[in-house]
Protein backbone atom coordinates (compact mmCIF):
# COMPACT_ATOMS: atom_id res chain seq x y z
CA UNK A 1 0.00 0.00 0.00
CA UNK A 2 2.84 2.62 0.66
CA UNK A 3 3.57 2.63 -3.02
CA UNK A 4 0.45 4.06 -3.21
CA UNK A 5 0.63 7.34 -0.92
CA UNK A 6 0.17 10.59 -2.17
CA UNK A 7 -1.57 9.21 -5.70
CA UNK A 8 -5.20 10.93 -4.71
CA UNK A 9 -8.16 8.47 -5.99
CA UNK A 10 -10.81 11.36 -5.47
CA UNK A 11 -9.53 15.15 -6.34
CA UNK A 12 -12.45 17.99 -5.81
CA UNK A 13 -11.80 21.09 -6.18
CA UNK A 14 -14.99 23.97 -5.39
CA UNK A 15 -17.14 21.64 -6.64
CA UNK A 16 -20.47 22.53 -6.53
CA UNK A 17 -24.29 21.75 -7.02
CA UNK A 18 -27.44 23.81 -6.85
CA UNK A 19 -30.99 22.49 -7.74
CA UNK A 20 -33.45 24.76 -8.75
CA UNK A 21 -36.79 24.11 -6.03
CA UNK A 22 -40.42 25.14 -5.79
CA UNK A 23 -40.97 27.26 -2.92
CA UNK A 24 -44.78 27.66 -3.46
CA UNK A 25 -45.14 29.35 -6.37
CA UNK A 26 -41.25 30.72 -6.70
CA UNK A 27 -38.35 29.13 -7.50
CA UNK A 28 -35.40 29.50 -5.29
CA UNK A 29 -32.06 28.09 -5.78
CA UNK A 30 -30.86 25.93 -3.31
CA UNK A 31 -27.10 25.31 -2.93
CA UNK A 32 -26.60 21.18 -2.25
CA UNK A 33 -22.65 21.39 -2.48
CA UNK A 34 -20.90 24.20 -2.11
CA UNK A 35 -17.34 24.55 -3.00
CA UNK A 36 -16.18 21.46 -1.69
CA UNK A 37 -12.19 21.28 -1.79
CA UNK A 38 -11.13 17.58 -0.91
CA UNK A 39 -8.67 15.59 -2.14
CA UNK A 40 -8.61 11.47 -1.05
CA UNK A 41 -5.98 9.27 -1.29
CA UNK A 42 -5.68 5.90 -2.63
CA UNK A 43 -6.41 3.17 0.43
CA UNK A 44 -7.58 5.28 2.42
CA UNK A 45 -10.86 4.72 4.92
CA UNK A 46 -12.98 8.01 4.87
CA UNK A 47 -16.54 8.56 6.86
CA UNK A 48 -18.36 11.49 5.18
CA UNK A 49 -21.18 12.48 7.83
CA UNK A 50 -23.21 15.05 7.79
CA UNK A 51 -27.11 15.65 8.98
CA UNK A 52 -29.49 14.66 6.39
CA UNK A 53 -30.42 16.69 3.48
CA UNK A 54 -26.68 17.79 4.26
CA UNK A 55 -25.06 17.19 0.74
CA UNK A 56 -24.08 13.79 1.02
CA UNK A 57 -25.76 11.95 -1.34
CA UNK A 58 -25.38 15.02 -4.27
CA UNK A 59 -21.62 14.12 -3.44
CA UNK A 60 -21.65 10.60 -4.17
CA UNK A 61 -23.69 11.58 -7.44
CA UNK A 62 -20.72 13.76 -8.62
CA UNK A 63 -17.90 11.43 -8.10
CA UNK A 64 -19.77 8.68 -9.75
CA UNK A 65 -21.14 10.93 -12.92
CA UNK A 66 -24.62 10.41 -12.15
CA UNK A 67 -25.46 14.20 -11.87
CA UNK A 68 -23.42 17.20 -13.64
CA UNK A 69 -21.65 19.55 -11.33
CA UNK A 70 -22.89 23.47 -11.14
CA UNK A 71 -19.51 24.30 -10.72
CA UNK A 72 -15.88 23.23 -9.90
CA UNK A 73 -14.08 20.04 -10.93
CA UNK A 74 -13.87 16.75 -10.10
CA UNK A 75 -11.52 13.70 -10.94
CA UNK A 76 -12.63 10.25 -9.54
CA UNK A 77 -9.50 7.46 -9.92
CA UNK A 78 -7.94 10.08 -12.66
CA UNK A 79 -11.55 10.55 -14.74
CA UNK A 80 -13.91 13.22 -15.17
CA UNK A 81 -16.99 11.05 -14.04
CA UNK A 82 -19.74 12.76 -16.50
CA UNK A 83 -17.60 12.24 -19.89
CA UNK A 84 -15.83 9.07 -18.39
CA UNK A 85 -19.01 7.54 -17.16
CA UNK A 86 -18.92 3.96 -18.35
CA UNK A 87 -14.44 3.99 -17.95
CA UNK A 88 -15.46 5.13 -14.48
CA UNK A 89 -18.12 2.39 -13.69
CA UNK A 90 -15.43 -0.40 -13.82
CA UNK A 91 -13.14 1.14 -11.11
CA UNK A 92 -15.87 1.84 -8.45
CA UNK A 93 -18.45 0.55 -7.06
CA UNK A 94 -21.22 1.86 -5.14
CA UNK A 95 -23.57 0.39 -2.06
CA UNK A 96 -27.07 2.13 -1.68
CA UNK A 97 -27.86 0.71 1.90
CA UNK A 98 -31.43 1.91 0.48
CA UNK A 99 -31.73 1.00 -3.24
CA UNK A 100 -30.88 -2.21 -4.35
CA UNK A 101 -28.88 -2.97 -7.30
CA UNK A 102 -29.71 -6.73 -7.23
CA UNK A 103 -32.83 -8.29 -9.48
CA UNK A 104 -35.42 -8.72 -6.55
CA UNK A 105 -36.65 -11.75 -8.68
CA UNK A 106 -33.42 -13.94 -9.63
CA UNK A 107 -31.28 -15.82 -7.32
CA UNK A 108 -28.24 -14.18 -5.86
CA UNK A 109 -25.90 -16.19 -7.83
CA UNK A 110 -27.54 -15.38 -10.85
CA UNK A 111 -27.48 -12.16 -10.09
CA UNK A 112 -23.94 -11.95 -9.61
CA UNK A 113 -23.65 -14.15 -12.74
CA UNK A 114 -25.00 -10.82 -14.85
CA UNK A 115 -23.07 -8.46 -12.93
CA UNK A 116 -19.95 -10.70 -14.00
CA UNK A 117 -21.15 -9.94 -17.60
CA UNK A 118 -21.96 -6.23 -17.21
CA UNK A 119 -18.06 -6.21 -16.08
CA UNK A 120 -16.80 -8.31 -18.60
CA UNK A 121 -14.74 -10.77 -16.24
CA UNK A 122 -13.28 -13.69 -17.74
CA UNK A 123 -14.31 -16.61 -16.34
CA UNK A 124 -11.43 -17.31 -14.09
CA UNK A 125 -11.81 -13.53 -12.69
CA UNK A 126 -15.48 -14.46 -11.94
CA UNK A 127 -14.87 -17.60 -10.81
CA UNK A 128 -12.34 -16.50 -8.29
CA UNK A 129 -13.41 -13.36 -6.86
CA UNK A 130 -17.14 -15.48 -6.50
CA UNK A 131 -15.41 -17.99 -4.23
CA UNK A 132 -13.74 -15.20 -2.36
CA UNK A 133 -16.32 -12.97 -1.65
CA UNK A 134 -19.33 -15.95 -0.63
CA UNK A 135 -16.71 -17.04 1.25
CA UNK A 136 -15.92 -13.98 3.27
CA UNK A 137 -19.62 -12.40 3.49
CA UNK A 138 -20.70 -15.96 4.10
CA UNK A 139 -23.61 -16.01 1.44
CA UNK A 140 -22.93 -19.68 0.82
CA UNK A 141 -26.20 -20.25 2.48
CA UNK A 142 -28.15 -18.32 0.46
CA UNK A 143 -27.05 -18.26 -2.55
CA UNK A 144 -29.75 -19.85 -4.90
CA UNK A 145 -32.43 -17.76 -2.83
CA UNK A 146 -34.36 -15.43 -4.74
CA UNK A 147 -33.21 -11.72 -3.62
CA UNK A 148 -37.03 -10.58 -2.35
CA UNK A 149 -36.72 -13.55 0.16
CA UNK A 150 -33.60 -12.20 1.64
CA UNK A 151 -33.19 -10.93 5.40
CA UNK A 152 -32.06 -7.54 5.55
CA UNK A 153 -28.72 -8.92 7.18
CA UNK A 154 -28.31 -11.19 3.76
CA UNK A 155 -29.68 -8.73 1.34
CA UNK A 156 -27.15 -6.14 2.08
CA UNK A 157 -24.64 -9.04 1.93
CA UNK A 158 -24.99 -9.80 -1.15
CA UNK A 159 -25.68 -6.18 -2.32
CA UNK A 160 -22.39 -5.45 -1.59
CA UNK A 161 -20.70 -8.52 -2.86
CA UNK A 162 -22.07 -7.24 -5.70
CA UNK A 163 -20.83 -3.75 -5.58
CA UNK A 164 -17.14 -5.64 -4.85
CA UNK A 165 -17.43 -8.31 -7.81
CA UNK A 166 -15.08 -6.48 -10.46
CA UNK A 167 -12.89 -6.05 -7.92
CA UNK A 168 -12.91 -1.84 -7.85
CA UNK A 169 -10.29 0.69 -6.37
CA UNK A 170 -12.66 2.97 -5.04
CA UNK A 171 -15.65 2.01 -2.86
CA UNK A 172 -18.73 3.96 -1.94
CA UNK A 173 -20.83 2.75 0.75
CA UNK A 174 -23.99 5.23 1.13
CA UNK A 175 -26.00 4.35 4.96
CA UNK A 176 -23.88 0.22 4.67
CA UNK A 177 -25.35 -0.29 7.86
CA UNK A 178 -28.73 1.08 8.07
CA UNK A 179 -31.13 -1.09 9.64
CA UNK A 180 -28.44 -4.32 10.67
CA UNK A 181 -28.46 -5.40 13.89
CA UNK A 182 -24.95 -5.33 15.90
CA UNK A 183 -23.71 -8.87 15.00
CA UNK A 184 -24.71 -8.22 11.14
CA UNK A 185 -22.66 -4.48 11.63
CA UNK A 186 -19.93 -6.36 12.84
CA UNK A 187 -19.44 -8.90 10.08
CA UNK A 188 -20.40 -6.27 7.69
CA UNK A 189 -17.26 -4.02 9.19
CA UNK A 190 -14.89 -6.66 9.77
CA UNK A 191 -15.24 -7.76 5.36
CA UNK A 192 -14.44 -4.45 4.86
CA UNK A 193 -11.29 -3.98 7.38
CA UNK A 194 -10.17 -7.17 5.39
CA UNK A 195 -10.96 -5.93 1.66
CA UNK A 196 -9.22 -3.14 2.20
CA UNK A 197 -5.57 -4.64 3.67
CA UNK A 198 -5.72 -7.63 1.55
CA UNK A 199 -6.97 -5.60 -1.97
CA UNK A 200 -5.67 -1.82 -0.72
CA UNK A 201 -9.14 -0.59 -2.00
CA UNK A 202 -10.15 3.41 -0.99
CA UNK A 203 -13.40 3.30 1.34
CA UNK A 204 -15.77 6.37 1.32
CA UNK A 205 -19.05 5.92 3.63
CA UNK A 206 -21.60 7.93 4.14
CA UNK A 207 -23.27 7.12 7.80
CA UNK A 208 -25.31 8.00 10.48
CA UNK A 209 -23.35 4.92 12.98
CA UNK A 210 -20.87 5.95 15.27
CA UNK A 211 -19.60 2.67 15.41
CA UNK A 212 -19.01 2.68 11.33
CA UNK A 213 -16.44 5.64 11.87
CA UNK A 214 -14.76 3.77 14.89
CA UNK A 215 -14.05 0.99 13.55
CA UNK A 216 -13.90 1.28 9.65
CA UNK A 217 -12.39 5.27 8.99
CA UNK A 218 -8.86 6.61 9.40
CA UNK A 219 -10.51 10.08 8.31
CA UNK A 220 -13.93 11.93 9.00
CA UNK A 221 -14.73 14.45 6.68
CA UNK A 222 -17.92 16.40 8.07
CA UNK A 223 -20.23 18.31 5.87
CA UNK A 224 -22.93 20.88 6.96
CA UNK A 225 -25.30 22.33 4.02
CA UNK A 226 -23.04 21.79 1.64
CA UNK A 227 -19.62 23.14 2.83
CA UNK A 228 -16.59 20.57 4.73
CA UNK A 229 -17.12 21.31 8.34
CA UNK A 230 -14.08 19.49 9.31
CA UNK A 231 -11.72 17.32 8.16
CA UNK A 232 -9.60 15.24 10.09
CA UNK A 233 -9.66 11.75 12.44
CA UNK A 234 -11.69 10.59 14.86
CA UNK A 235 -10.09 11.41 17.76
CA UNK A 236 -9.42 15.19 16.42
CA UNK A 237 -12.89 15.44 15.85
CA UNK A 238 -14.44 14.38 19.63
CA UNK A 239 -11.81 16.44 20.96
CA UNK A 240 -12.50 19.10 18.93
CA UNK A 241 -16.34 18.78 20.40
CA UNK A 242 -15.68 17.75 23.60
CA UNK A 243 -18.22 14.75 22.57
CA UNK A 244 -19.30 13.35 26.12
CA UNK A 245 -20.07 9.85 27.18
CA UNK A 246 -22.73 9.34 29.32
CA UNK A 247 -22.85 6.79 32.54
CA UNK A 248 -26.83 5.95 33.45
CA UNK A 249 -26.97 4.29 36.65
CA UNK A 250 -29.51 2.55 38.43
CA UNK A 251 -29.80 3.07 42.01
CA UNK A 252 -31.46 0.67 45.29
CA UNK A 253 -32.55 3.60 46.94
CA UNK A 254 -33.33 6.87 45.32
CA UNK A 255 -30.79 9.62 46.47
CA UNK A 256 -30.30 13.29 45.23
CA UNK A 257 -29.46 14.67 42.41
CA UNK A 258 -25.49 13.29 42.02
CA UNK A 259 -23.86 16.70 41.37
CA UNK A 260 -20.45 17.21 42.54
CA UNK A 261 -18.86 13.96 41.30
CA UNK A 262 -15.37 15.04 40.02
CA UNK A 263 -14.69 15.35 36.29
CA UNK A 264 -18.79 14.84 36.01
CA UNK A 265 -21.76 16.35 35.08
CA UNK A 266 -25.37 15.54 36.22
CA UNK A 267 -27.81 15.47 33.08
CA UNK A 268 -30.94 14.49 34.76
CA UNK A 269 -32.58 12.40 37.51
CA UNK A 270 -35.57 10.00 36.94
CA UNK A 271 -37.90 7.87 38.49
CA UNK A 272 -37.55 9.76 41.45
CA UNK A 273 -34.13 9.70 41.80
CA UNK A 274 -33.43 5.68 40.96
CA UNK A 275 -31.90 6.99 37.76
CA UNK A 276 -29.05 9.16 37.14
CA UNK A 277 -27.63 10.14 34.11
CA UNK A 278 -23.95 11.39 33.96
CA UNK A 279 -22.07 12.60 31.35
CA UNK A 280 -18.18 12.77 31.59
CA UNK A 281 -15.08 13.71 28.80
CA UNK A 282 -13.04 10.20 27.99
CA UNK A 283 -9.58 12.16 27.96
CA UNK A 284 -10.59 13.56 31.32
CA UNK A 285 -11.79 10.82 33.43
CA UNK A 286 -12.65 7.02 32.69
CA UNK A 287 -16.44 5.46 33.16
CA UNK A 288 -14.60 2.94 35.93
CA UNK A 289 -14.03 6.19 37.63
CA UNK A 290 -17.00 8.09 37.85
CA UNK A 291 -18.60 4.33 38.54
CA UNK A 292 -16.57 3.73 41.53
CA UNK A 293 -17.77 7.59 42.45
CA UNK A 294 -21.13 6.68 42.33
CA UNK A 295 -20.94 3.71 44.55
CA UNK A 296 -19.19 5.44 47.38
CA UNK A 297 -22.82 7.26 47.50
CA UNK A 298 -25.42 4.52 46.80
CA UNK A 299 -25.32 1.06 45.46
CA UNK A 300 -25.57 0.49 41.93
CA UNK A 301 -27.95 -1.80 40.50
CA UNK A 302 -27.42 -1.74 36.55
CA UNK A 303 -25.51 0.74 34.42
CA UNK A 304 -25.18 1.40 30.79
CA UNK A 305 -22.91 3.63 28.80
CA UNK A 306 -23.83 5.75 26.09
CA UNK A 307 -21.38 6.66 23.53
CA UNK A 308 -21.78 10.32 21.62
CA UNK A 309 -23.77 9.43 18.78
CA UNK A 310 -23.20 10.90 15.24
CA UNK A 311 -25.85 13.32 15.03
CA UNK A 312 -24.70 14.77 18.62
CA UNK A 313 -20.98 15.28 17.03
CA UNK A 314 -22.19 16.87 13.77
CA UNK A 315 -25.18 18.64 15.70
CA UNK A 316 -21.67 20.25 17.96
CA UNK A 317 -19.63 20.97 14.72
CA UNK A 318 -22.34 22.74 13.04
CA UNK A 319 -23.23 24.95 15.95
CA UNK A 320 -19.62 26.07 16.53
CA UNK A 321 -19.11 26.49 12.97
CA UNK A 322 -22.22 29.29 13.08
CA UNK B 1 -15.37 -11.52 -31.64
CA UNK B 2 -15.42 -8.38 -29.78
CA UNK B 3 -18.35 -7.54 -31.04
CA UNK B 4 -19.72 -10.09 -30.01
CA UNK B 5 -18.33 -10.10 -26.46
CA UNK B 6 -19.68 -6.40 -26.26
CA UNK B 7 -23.25 -7.93 -26.70
CA UNK B 8 -22.61 -10.47 -23.75
CA UNK B 9 -24.01 -8.35 -20.63
CA UNK B 10 -27.17 -7.72 -22.63
CA UNK B 11 -27.78 -11.47 -23.76
CA UNK B 12 -27.29 -11.87 -19.60
CA UNK B 13 -29.92 -9.58 -18.41
CA UNK B 14 -32.33 -10.67 -21.02
CA UNK B 15 -31.63 -14.23 -20.85
CA UNK B 16 -32.72 -14.41 -17.45
CA UNK B 17 -35.58 -12.11 -17.34
CA UNK B 18 -36.94 -14.22 -20.10
CA UNK B 19 -36.36 -17.36 -17.77
CA UNK B 20 -37.71 -15.44 -14.78
CA UNK B 21 -41.17 -15.12 -16.75
CA UNK B 22 -40.94 -19.09 -17.78
CA UNK B 23 -40.67 -20.19 -14.39
CA UNK B 24 -43.93 -19.25 -13.10
CA UNK B 25 -45.52 -21.19 -16.01
CA UNK B 26 -49.51 -20.76 -14.51
CA UNK B 27 -48.67 -16.87 -14.69
CA UNK B 28 -46.99 -16.71 -17.99
CA UNK B 29 -49.56 -18.61 -19.51
CA UNK B 30 -52.88 -16.71 -17.96
CA UNK B 31 -50.74 -13.60 -19.10
CA UNK B 32 -50.00 -14.49 -22.19
CA UNK B 33 -53.62 -15.56 -22.43
CA UNK B 34 -54.58 -12.05 -21.33
CA UNK B 35 -52.52 -10.90 -23.81
CA UNK B 36 -53.55 -12.72 -26.80
CA UNK B 37 -57.77 -11.37 -25.62
CA UNK B 38 -56.85 -7.98 -25.90
CA UNK B 39 -55.67 -8.30 -29.68
CA UNK B 40 -58.91 -10.24 -30.27
CA UNK B 41 -60.94 -7.15 -28.39
CA UNK B 42 -59.29 -4.92 -30.24
CA UNK B 43 -59.47 -7.10 -33.55
CA UNK B 44 -63.40 -7.71 -32.71
CA UNK B 45 -64.09 -3.91 -32.44
CA UNK B 46 -63.13 -3.49 -36.19
CA UNK B 47 -64.93 -6.46 -36.95
CA UNK B 48 -68.01 -4.89 -35.82
CA UNK B 49 -67.63 -1.69 -37.31
CA UNK B 50 -67.50 -3.42 -40.70
CA UNK B 51 -70.55 -5.18 -39.99
CA UNK B 52 -72.47 -2.03 -40.46
CA UNK B 53 -70.51 -0.68 -43.18
CA UNK B 54 -69.37 -2.69 -46.31
CA UNK B 55 -66.33 -0.20 -46.93
CA UNK B 56 -64.33 2.36 -44.99
CA UNK B 57 -62.07 4.80 -46.36
CA UNK B 58 -61.99 2.70 -49.45
CA UNK B 59 -61.25 -0.04 -48.21
CA UNK B 60 -63.10 -3.51 -47.38
CA UNK B 61 -63.02 -5.79 -44.33
CA UNK B 62 -59.99 -8.16 -45.82
CA UNK B 63 -58.30 -5.08 -47.21
CA UNK B 64 -58.78 -3.56 -43.27
CA UNK B 65 -57.49 -6.73 -41.37
CA UNK B 66 -54.55 -6.61 -43.53
CA UNK B 67 -53.31 -2.65 -42.43
CA UNK B 68 -54.57 -4.27 -38.86
CA UNK B 69 -52.21 -7.14 -38.68
CA UNK B 70 -49.54 -4.97 -40.04
CA UNK B 71 -49.46 -2.67 -37.46
CA UNK B 72 -50.40 -4.97 -34.86
CA UNK B 73 -47.99 -7.71 -35.08
CA UNK B 74 -44.91 -4.75 -35.37
CA UNK B 75 -46.80 -2.63 -32.57
CA UNK B 76 -46.57 -6.24 -29.50
CA UNK B 77 -42.98 -6.65 -30.95
CA UNK B 78 -41.88 -3.01 -30.03
CA UNK B 79 -43.64 -3.31 -27.02
CA UNK B 80 -42.50 -6.84 -25.97
CA UNK B 81 -38.55 -5.36 -26.20
CA UNK B 82 -39.48 -1.66 -25.55
CA UNK B 83 -42.45 -1.30 -23.79
CA UNK B 84 -40.76 -1.29 -20.34
CA UNK B 85 -39.40 1.93 -21.30
CA UNK B 86 -42.57 3.16 -19.57
CA UNK B 87 -41.74 1.66 -16.34
CA UNK B 88 -38.67 4.68 -16.07
CA UNK B 89 -41.00 7.13 -13.78
CA UNK B 90 -41.24 4.23 -11.58
CA UNK B 91 -37.06 4.18 -11.63
CA UNK B 92 -36.67 7.74 -11.08
CA UNK B 93 -39.03 7.64 -8.07
CA UNK B 94 -37.07 4.93 -6.62
CA UNK B 95 -34.00 6.20 -7.52
CA UNK B 96 -33.05 2.90 -8.93
CA UNK B 97 -31.77 4.56 -12.46
CA UNK B 98 -28.69 5.62 -10.55
CA UNK B 99 -27.48 1.99 -10.46
CA UNK B 100 -27.73 2.03 -14.32
CA UNK B 101 -25.32 4.63 -14.15
CA UNK B 102 -22.87 2.53 -11.92
CA UNK B 103 -22.50 0.12 -14.72
CA UNK B 104 -20.58 0.79 -17.78
CA UNK B 105 -22.88 0.40 -20.28
CA UNK B 106 -24.98 2.95 -22.06
CA UNK B 107 -27.91 4.05 -20.03
CA UNK B 108 -30.54 3.29 -22.70
CA UNK B 109 -29.39 0.19 -24.38
CA UNK B 110 -29.59 -1.01 -20.37
CA UNK B 111 -32.81 -0.07 -20.01
CA UNK B 112 -34.12 -1.38 -23.36
CA UNK B 113 -32.37 -5.16 -22.51
CA UNK B 114 -33.44 -4.86 -18.73
CA UNK B 115 -36.91 -6.48 -19.66
CA UNK B 116 -38.19 -8.30 -22.06
CA UNK B 117 -42.53 -9.13 -21.99
CA UNK B 118 -42.75 -12.24 -23.55
CA UNK B 119 -46.35 -11.99 -22.63
CA UNK B 120 -46.87 -9.89 -25.42
CA UNK B 121 -46.29 -12.55 -28.04
CA UNK B 122 -49.72 -12.91 -27.39
CA UNK B 123 -50.63 -9.93 -28.72
CA UNK B 124 -48.16 -10.71 -31.59
CA UNK B 125 -49.87 -13.80 -32.75
CA UNK B 126 -53.37 -12.40 -33.33
CA UNK B 127 -51.83 -9.60 -34.92
CA UNK B 128 -49.85 -12.23 -37.13
CA UNK B 129 -53.16 -13.88 -37.63
CA UNK B 130 -55.04 -10.74 -38.85
CA UNK B 131 -51.73 -10.73 -41.10
CA UNK B 132 -52.16 -14.13 -42.64
CA UNK B 133 -56.29 -13.72 -43.20
CA UNK B 134 -55.54 -10.22 -44.52
CA UNK B 135 -52.91 -10.99 -47.18
CA UNK B 136 -54.83 -14.55 -48.52
CA UNK B 137 -58.20 -12.63 -48.35
CA UNK B 138 -57.55 -8.78 -49.71
CA UNK B 139 -56.40 -9.44 -52.94
CA UNK B 140 -52.81 -8.81 -52.67
CA UNK B 141 -51.04 -9.10 -55.84
CA UNK B 142 -47.89 -11.16 -55.25
CA UNK B 143 -44.82 -9.82 -57.14
CA UNK B 144 -41.43 -8.95 -56.40
CA UNK B 145 -42.95 -5.39 -54.92
CA UNK B 146 -45.12 -6.67 -52.58
CA UNK B 147 -42.58 -9.42 -51.29
CA UNK B 148 -40.09 -6.87 -51.06
CA UNK B 149 -42.52 -3.95 -49.90
CA UNK B 150 -44.14 -6.21 -47.25
CA UNK B 151 -40.94 -7.44 -45.09
CA UNK B 152 -39.38 -3.21 -45.25
CA UNK B 153 -42.81 -1.93 -43.85
CA UNK B 154 -42.90 -4.92 -40.98
CA UNK B 155 -39.57 -3.32 -40.02
CA UNK B 156 -40.14 -0.47 -40.63
CA UNK B 157 -43.17 -0.07 -38.28
CA UNK B 158 -41.25 -2.11 -35.75
CA UNK B 159 -38.33 0.43 -35.45
CA UNK B 160 -41.38 3.12 -35.60
CA UNK B 161 -43.55 2.22 -32.73
CA UNK B 162 -40.15 1.20 -31.26
CA UNK B 163 -38.71 4.66 -31.51
CA UNK B 164 -41.91 6.18 -29.90
CA UNK B 165 -41.50 4.11 -26.34
CA UNK B 166 -38.05 5.93 -26.87
CA UNK B 167 -39.00 9.22 -27.14
CA UNK B 168 -42.04 8.73 -24.77
CA UNK B 169 -39.37 7.81 -21.98
CA UNK B 170 -37.26 10.62 -23.10
CA UNK B 171 -40.20 13.33 -22.01
CA UNK B 172 -40.42 11.11 -18.64
CA UNK B 173 -37.80 12.67 -17.27
CA UNK B 174 -39.43 15.71 -17.48
CA UNK B 175 -43.16 14.59 -16.69
CA UNK B 176 -42.95 12.31 -13.60
CA UNK B 177 -46.63 11.36 -13.96
CA UNK B 178 -46.52 11.62 -17.57
CA UNK B 179 -47.37 8.41 -18.39
CA UNK B 180 -50.95 9.29 -19.26
CA UNK B 181 -49.83 12.17 -21.69
CA UNK B 182 -46.82 10.05 -23.46
CA UNK B 183 -49.31 7.29 -23.68
CA UNK B 184 -51.83 9.17 -25.52
CA UNK B 185 -49.58 9.21 -28.33
CA UNK B 186 -47.70 5.81 -27.88
CA UNK B 187 -51.09 3.80 -27.81
CA UNK B 188 -53.35 6.57 -29.40
CA UNK B 189 -50.46 6.00 -32.15
CA UNK B 190 -51.32 2.13 -32.42
CA UNK B 191 -55.03 2.84 -32.55
CA UNK B 192 -53.99 5.27 -35.15
CA UNK B 193 -51.92 2.83 -37.50
CA UNK B 194 -54.51 0.09 -36.98
CA UNK B 195 -56.64 2.74 -39.01
CA UNK B 196 -57.51 3.84 -42.40
CA UNK B 197 -55.90 7.06 -42.56
CA UNK B 198 -58.15 8.37 -45.78
CA UNK B 199 -60.67 8.87 -43.52
CA UNK B 200 -58.49 11.41 -41.11
CA UNK B 201 -58.86 15.50 -41.20
CA UNK B 202 -56.01 17.20 -42.07
CA UNK B 203 -54.78 18.00 -38.30
CA UNK B 204 -54.82 14.39 -37.89
CA UNK B 205 -52.75 13.51 -41.03
CA UNK B 206 -50.57 15.92 -40.00
CA UNK B 207 -50.38 14.54 -36.20
CA UNK B 208 -50.36 10.52 -36.82
CA UNK B 209 -49.45 10.82 -40.68
CA UNK B 210 -45.79 12.95 -40.36
CA UNK B 211 -44.88 14.08 -36.69
CA UNK B 212 -45.67 10.14 -35.19
CA UNK B 213 -45.48 8.70 -38.72
CA UNK B 214 -48.28 5.94 -37.94
CA UNK B 215 -49.80 5.89 -41.09
CA UNK B 216 -46.35 4.89 -42.65
CA UNK B 217 -46.45 1.49 -40.83
CA UNK B 218 -49.31 -0.59 -42.01
CA UNK B 219 -51.70 1.73 -44.00
CA UNK B 220 -49.62 2.92 -47.03
CA UNK B 221 -47.78 0.34 -47.28
CA UNK B 222 -51.11 -1.93 -47.55
CA UNK B 223 -52.46 0.56 -49.89
CA UNK B 224 -49.45 -0.04 -52.39
CA UNK B 225 -49.38 -3.38 -51.98
CA UNK B 226 -53.01 -3.62 -52.52
CA UNK B 227 -52.86 -1.35 -55.63
CA UNK B 228 -55.12 1.44 -54.14
CA UNK B 229 -54.75 5.07 -54.74
CA UNK B 230 -53.86 6.56 -51.32
CA UNK B 231 -55.71 9.71 -50.40
CA UNK B 232 -55.61 13.62 -50.31
CA UNK B 233 -51.81 14.64 -48.61
CA UNK B 234 -51.12 10.40 -48.03
CA UNK B 235 -50.51 9.33 -51.57
CA UNK B 236 -50.00 5.71 -51.86
CA UNK B 237 -45.52 5.57 -52.77
CA UNK B 238 -45.23 7.22 -49.44
CA UNK B 239 -45.60 3.24 -48.32
CA UNK B 240 -42.10 3.44 -49.94
CA UNK B 241 -40.88 5.93 -47.90
CA UNK B 242 -41.37 4.04 -44.19
CA UNK B 243 -37.74 3.63 -43.77
CA UNK B 244 -37.12 7.48 -44.20
CA UNK B 245 -40.19 7.66 -41.19
CA UNK B 246 -38.80 5.14 -39.33
CA UNK B 247 -35.30 7.41 -39.47
CA UNK B 248 -37.26 10.41 -38.56
CA UNK B 249 -39.06 8.78 -35.26
CA UNK B 250 -35.51 7.32 -33.71
CA UNK B 251 -33.79 10.85 -34.11
CA UNK B 252 -36.37 12.49 -32.26
CA UNK B 253 -37.14 9.58 -30.06
CA UNK B 254 -33.26 10.04 -29.30
CA UNK B 255 -33.34 13.42 -29.04
CA UNK B 256 -36.26 13.44 -26.30
CA UNK B 257 -34.14 10.77 -24.60
CA UNK B 258 -30.95 12.84 -24.82
CA UNK B 259 -32.72 16.36 -23.62
CA UNK B 260 -34.37 13.79 -21.26
CA UNK B 261 -30.77 12.37 -19.96
CA UNK B 262 -28.93 15.91 -19.40
CA UNK B 263 -32.22 17.47 -17.57
CA UNK B 264 -31.46 14.38 -15.10
CA UNK B 265 -28.02 15.13 -14.77
CA UNK B 266 -28.90 18.80 -14.40
CA UNK B 267 -26.07 19.38 -16.92
CA UNK B 268 -28.56 22.50 -18.85
CA UNK B 269 -31.24 21.52 -20.87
Amino acid sequence: MSQNEGVAIIEAHGLTREFRVRDGRRKRLLTAVDGLTVRIEQGAAVGYIGANGAGKSTTIKMLTGILVPTAGSVLTCGLRPVPDRRRLARQVGVVFGQRSQLWWDLPVRESFRILAAIHALTPAQEASRTAELVEQLELGGFLSVPVRQLSLGQRMRAEVAAALLHSPRLVILDEPTIGLDVLSKQRLREFLVGERRTHGTTLLLTTHDMGDVERLCDRILVIDHGRLAYDGDLQGLTRTVGAERVLVVDLAEPVPDLTGLDDTRHLSSEAGGLRHRLAFDAEQTTAAKVLAAVAAQAQVLDLTVEEPDIEDVVRRIYAENR
Amino acid sequence: MAELARLRPYRAVLASRARAQRAYRTSFAVDMVSSMLVGIVELAEVWVLFTNVTSLGGMRFNQILLVFGMADIAFALADLSFGHLDNLPTFLRAGTLDAFYLRPQPILLQLICSDISLRRLGRAAVGGAALGIGLAASGVRWNLTTATLLPLALLSGYATFAALFVWAGGLQFFLLDGAEMTNAFVYGGRYAATQPASVWSRPLKVTFGFFFPMAVTAYLPAVTMLGLPGSDWLPAWLGWCAPAFAAWAWLMGLLCWRWGVRHYQGGGG
